[in-house]
């Protein structure tokens, strides 16, 4: 079909022909400009659902936003009836791509529900019914269609927990819900007739797939081995032409950006502060001096004001372990150590050392809210902070020192072992 | 009460606890790097690796058996939002 002739059909709420037995019966949503509150999209998005006819049935791949279910039915309608349906496969369970399913699930009672097994509590909790019929899969399994047939491959957590990839082998088409999609809306539908839609890709991985990066690099180990004619995502442009580019793609954007120049044995610990008189910084000085001097420790020292946020994120992505100091005033770390926190759940801060000082003036919370901060970014806290009022004694710069060590020890796994009373753990956190 | 002791070998720690205390009430104001999520059972994101004394630990519940099980977990693992300590020595680290 041509590029013209591609958008009249989907004008007409016609299904699109990927292959003489895959259709696309999805729907395209212009309008949309906020996507789940996080991610914008300059010209809307599409939900893509596709249809596979085998020699003994049809499979319906994922469904639509309920508020687009007529588009999408009236597309089905006109490639399949809903009793020859024998599998219903749903790759992720968010309701832009199951608004359609309950409606569909009615019209086709004998369709099998193919799920993720780690979909099944979330499917419960998605359409409120007892006595589902659905058989959970996982990878290496397969659902039979006489002469097609689907295989699956978990990749969890790309985006949620229950997210899967479907293969259509005997055409070499991967189904693969939101991993290489994107938010673009584009009724040329293909990637090699619509409009440019790079910079949506990588918008897409960058606040999508980067928080999960090393489940990102778990999915390409199952799919680069596979032979692609087409990738089908749930979202954007369907990537018939060069799909392979699109892994390679991903592949590099879950690499490190520049080869670290870290020696194997060595541990990084980035050091942020920012300062209103020069005392947190005094404090910051100190500590870098010290953590350097702990064997294996790389440290590096960052004012905060003389950054970007979102440079200091890449950086972070790399790093061992965080150290932040911040001032406190009226009652709160200050904006720019909010802004640098906030930016981090775009990464995956797992399990790094993570630890929090400062100087304050008259009551120093700061220290305590980026500690419980930095717990909900779900890095390890083992050092209480260091917490100065106002200009630091000597005595005081020698404990930012000894501070600076312990955190240096504690990176290299160097520590020995303390035991401690859970009552004083308790008061200690007051 | 009974004593007991509770390791977090990620992190070198031993905290001596009354029996009865849950995992969840001390690893993250001792910093240790296991994560929670919903905190109660559901979403497996604080599932810990028992190094030792398993069976100083209460026995997992039929939900939290099933959640362990959805979410492929190996032998030996717990959720720390759920498993409570009975006496004994324990270590545990994240999965």
């Amino acid at each position: 079909m041509s590029p013209k002739a591609v958008e009249h059909a989907i004008a007409d709420r016609r299904p699109i022909e990927i292959s003489p037995r895959v259709h696309w019966i999805g729907a395209l949503d212009p309008d949309i400009r906020t996507f789940d509150v996080i991610l914008k999209t300059a010209n809307g998005t599409s939900y893509n659902a596709y249809v596979v006819r085998g020699s003994e049935g049809v499979a319906i791949v994922d469904t639509v936003k309920e508020e687009f279910a007529d588009d999408f039915f009236a597309r089905l309608e006109a490639v399949a009836t809903y009793d020859e349906i024998r599998a219903i496969v749903i790759n992720h369970l968010e309701p832009d791509h199951t608004g359609a399913l309950p409606e569909l699930m009615q019209r086709a009672p004998q369709a099998r529900l193919y799920i993720s097994f780690q979909a099944q509590l979330m499917l419960k909790a998605l359409l409120k019914r007892e006595n589902l019929e659905f058989t959970p899969v996982d990878t290496g399994d397969r659902v039979d269609l006489g002469d097609r047939s689907l295989e699956f491959l978990h990749t969890p957590y790309l985006h949620w927990p229950d997210t899967q990839c479907t293969y259509l082998r005997e055409e070499e088409i991967l189904f693969s819900g939101d991993v290489f999609g994107c938010h673009f809306c584009d009724p040329r539908l293909f990637n090699d007739t619509c409009g440019d839609f790079r910079f949506s890709f990588e918008y897409y991985y960058a606040h999508i797939m980067r928080p999960f990066r090393e489940y990102v690099l778990r999915a390409l180990a199952l799919i680069e081995p596979l032979p692609l004619q087409v990738i089908a995502p749930a979202h954007g442009p369907i990537l018939r032409d060069r799909p392979t580019a699109y892994v390679g793609r991903y592949r590099e954007l879950a690499a490190p950006r520049l080869k670290r120049e870290i020696f194997p044995g060595e541990k990084t610990l980035l050091i942020f502060y920012i300062s209103s008189y020069g005392n947190t910084a005094r404090m910051a000085e100190a500590i870098y001096a010290a953590a350097q001097e702990i064997e294996g420790v790389r440290a590096s020292l960052y004012d905060l004001t003389g950054g970007e946020t979102n440079s200091f994120a890449d950086l972070l992505e790399e790093a061992d372990g965080l150290v932040l100091g911040s001032p406190t005033i009226n009652g709160d770390a200050v904006k720019p150590i909010w802004d640098l926190l906030s930016s981090l759940t775009v990464i995956d801060m797992k399990g790094k050392l993570g630890a929090a000082f400062g100087s304050f003036g008259w009551s120093g919370e700061a220290v305590r809210m980026i500690e419980d901060r930095l717990r909900g970014l779900k890095l390890r806290v083992p050092l209480q902070g260091v917490r100065l009022k106002l200009i630091p004694t000597p005595e005081e710069i020698e404990e930012c020192r000894q501070f600076g060590r312990s955190l240096g020890e504690e990176l290299m796994g160097r520590r020995a072992n303390r035991v401690i009373d859970m009552s004083e753990l308790l008061s200690s956190n007051s | 009460m009974a004593k007991a002791t509770v390791t977090f070998a990620d992190i070198g720690v031993t905290v001596t606890v009354p029996a009865g205390t849950r995992i969840i009430e001390i690893s993250e104001k001792v910093g240790a790097g296991i994560t929670y999520g919903c905190r109660e059972g559901d979403c497996g994101t604080c599932i810990m690796k028992v190094v030792e004394g398993w069976d100083n630990l209460t026995e997992p519940s039929v939900l939290e058996g099933k959640v362990l099980r959805d979410n492929y977990a190996g032998k030996h693992h717990r959720l720390a939002c759920q498993a409570q300590v009975l006496g004994g020595d324990i270590a545990v680290k994240p999965a």
